[in-house]
């Protein structure tokens, strides 16, 4: 082992900050690099297209709509206004369904005994961790048969019933964190077990809850083999279906549209990160969300 | 009413969903995987076949070649990912001011990446006159053809995932605030450097983190399907045809269901095994402070 060199005070300080300036430097260089396809893009989007792949900076040479207006209108039959109107009428029961159902359901589980519990919880852990590739062709079957395909429904259905295992994870690790003292004194004042969830639960659990729309707006914002597999007629597309459209290989891809819409449809996800970063923060490191 | 009686109400709904819309599909494809189903055909029921499909499926060059490219996606992907996702709350656990704007930074694409936007993006900074090549192009490197040949594919897609360490991040770094900074302190004085505390003290007192990660990444890495559906569709010669687009294209494209659902029961065996496999060696590596699980 090195024997400890001995350095005076001031020398130690100076090394100090070279190495913190160090740390600084290498972290904003890899953030750069990280976030600037990104930034790229935006810029790239106001650009016109014989411009975009000629130079490696972002800054267009004039500030040009033009292809955020085409880009909206497509060369098909339909506009974003439709595509995001399609996408807003599963996204906003998606995520209320997932608050409700999760919600009931780790309350279930985290405040009450019943037969069996052991077994069922090990088997909401389970699903967890269970691979949704194995499901996916008898669900779809399933609602060829009941004739719901090309509907939204099979892309609600799970939410509904409590199959997010994550947000429900979630709720019974924030559940668990409540102090028991407060249902008993609800019951004590005469409220039920629904009046304790009503009442002492939701207020508690309001950061969760956030969290939970806000994960649950950007999963399925972003969600593209469900609508893939489910959704077939063109004027029931999704945003994540529709961006796909513009980038038919076959054809020139006009990129500052693609660009476009594709920074148009990433808006929403960025605004709701800054406007509730905290959120995002404690949903992840609380419940070890996917990424 | 009982109390008994009123949790089984509240989680009635769940119950209802999980024999639904897990338990019985899973059986179901168990079974469907044992028959000949082909939608595409008018009228057509299963027609039980025993395990021919998985005799066919080992037999067929293209599920071989997608098993293939999904096993070396995830090889490749997980390590970097996490070491990257490691290393970076690493640095920024040292008490930096700015972290959380350093924080924000890595976990924008982790919000973003499941987008197609994203996969959009890649996919036209990967093309022969791309940005990537601009770049390159800067230090004076011939520009790469990176989506037709298929080990630049596979880099591409690689990339694409790791660049996506974000969550990883953020669950180490809620882990490294967990550990006590007098141990650190006591070994400074010992006169152990930086990197040997980071050996001997953040690894082993993380373990059960990295196993977490590791277990999650695992799970995601085999489904990948988004990104690597738009950067490079399948090419070039099936070398990013992963085992998630083989499904996809023999139940969806082909309407192939049993066959489809052979191809699905393997992939699952595959990531049920190596989360088990995962599971029985915490204890050669796993630290757990408190003597039990997690």
């Amino acid at each position: 082992m090195d024997t400890v060199p001995v350095i005076s005070d001031k020398k130690k300080g100076h090394r100090k900050m070279v190495q913190s300036m160090i740390r600084y430097v290498i972290l904003t260089v890899v953030a750069l690099i990280m976030l600037y396809p990104i930034i790229w893009m935006v810029g790239a989007s106001f650009k016109s297209n014989s411009e975009i792949f000629t130079s490696i900076g972002f800054i267009p040479s004039t500030i040009d709509f033009q292809a955020y207006i085409d880009g909206w209108r497509t060369k098909g039959d339909y506009t974003f206004t439709l595509y995001f109107i399609n996408t807003f009428q599963y996204v906003i029961p998606k995520i209320l369904f997932t608050l409700v159902s999760s919600t009931i359901t780790a309350y279930g589980f985290a405040r009450f005994d019943f037969p069996f519990k052991k077994v069922l919880f090990s088997l909401l852990m389970a699903t967890m961790f269970l691979p949704q590739v194995v499901t996916r062709i008898p669900l779809y079957l399933f609602w060829n048969r009941l004739d719901l395909l090309d509907t939204y429904v099979p892309l609600l259905a799970n939410s509904f019933l409590g199959q997010e295992p994550f947000f429900v994870f979630m709720m019974i690790q924030f559940i668990r964190s409540i102090p028991r003292d407060l249902d008993e004194a609800a019951i004590v004042d005469g409220c039920s077990s629904f009046g304790v969830l009503w009442r002492v639960m939701i207020p508690a659990l309001k950061p969760a809850l956030i969290s939970c729309v806000i994960f649950q707006f950007v999963w399925s914002f972003s969600d593209f083999l469900g609508p893939l597999i489910y959704i077939t007629s063109q004027d029931k597309f999704p945003v994540s279906l529709a961006l796909r459209l513009n980038v038919d290989p076959s054809t020139n891809t006009p990129w500052n549209q693609v660009f476009a819409m594709s920074v148009i449809s990433l808006l929403p996800a960025i605004i709701l990160f800054f406007s509730a970063q905290k959120y995002f923060v404690e949903g992840v490191t609380s419940s070890g969300i996917k990424g | 009413m009982k109390k008994e009686t009123v949790g089984l109400i509240y989680i009635a709904p769940w119950i209802l969903g999980f024999l639904l819309l897990t338990a019985w599909p899973i059986l179901t494809s168990f079974y469907y995987s044992l028959t000949d189903y082909s939608l595409a055909r008018v009228g057509q029921t299963p027609a039980f076949l025993g395990i021919q499909n998985y005799v066919h499926l080992f037999k067929d060059q293209r599920f071989l070649d997608s098993m293939r490219a999904t096993l070396v996606y995830t090889v490749f992907t997980i390590p970097f990912q996490l070491a990257f996702a490691l290393f970076v709350a690493f640095i920024l656990n040292f008490k930096l001011k700015a972290i959380n704007f350093y924080r924000t930074a890595y976990y924008i694409p982790s919000i973003l990446g499941g987008n197609i936007a994203v996969g959009v993006l890649w996919r036209s900074m990967f093309q022969p006159e791309g940005l990537v090549n601009i770049f390159l192009g800067i230090f004076d490197f011939d520009p790469i053809n990176w989506l037709s040949t298929p080990v630049g594919a596979m880099i591409v897609l690689i990339l694409l995932k790791v660049w996506q360490f974000g969550s990883s991040m953020l669950i180490f770094l809620a882990a490294l605030k967990e550990i006590p900074q007098e141990l650190y302190e006591s070994s400074s004085l010992d006169g152990a450097s930086k990197w040997r505390q980071f050996v001997s003290i953040t690894i082993p007192l993380i373990t059960p983190t990295i196993f977490f990660n590791l277990v999650m990444q695992l799970n995601n890495a085999f489904q990948e399907f988004n990104g690597p559906f738009i950067v490079t569709g399948r090419g070039p010669l099936n070398a990013t045809y992963l085992s998630s687009m083989f499904i996809y294209d023999k139940a969806f494209k082909e309407f192939d269901m049993g066959y489809a659902s052979a191809a699905s029961w393997v992939l699952f065996a595959l990531i049920v095994s190596s989360t088990l496999i995962l599971f029985a060696s915490q204890k050669k590596w796993v630290y757990y402070s408190d003597g039990g699980g997690k």
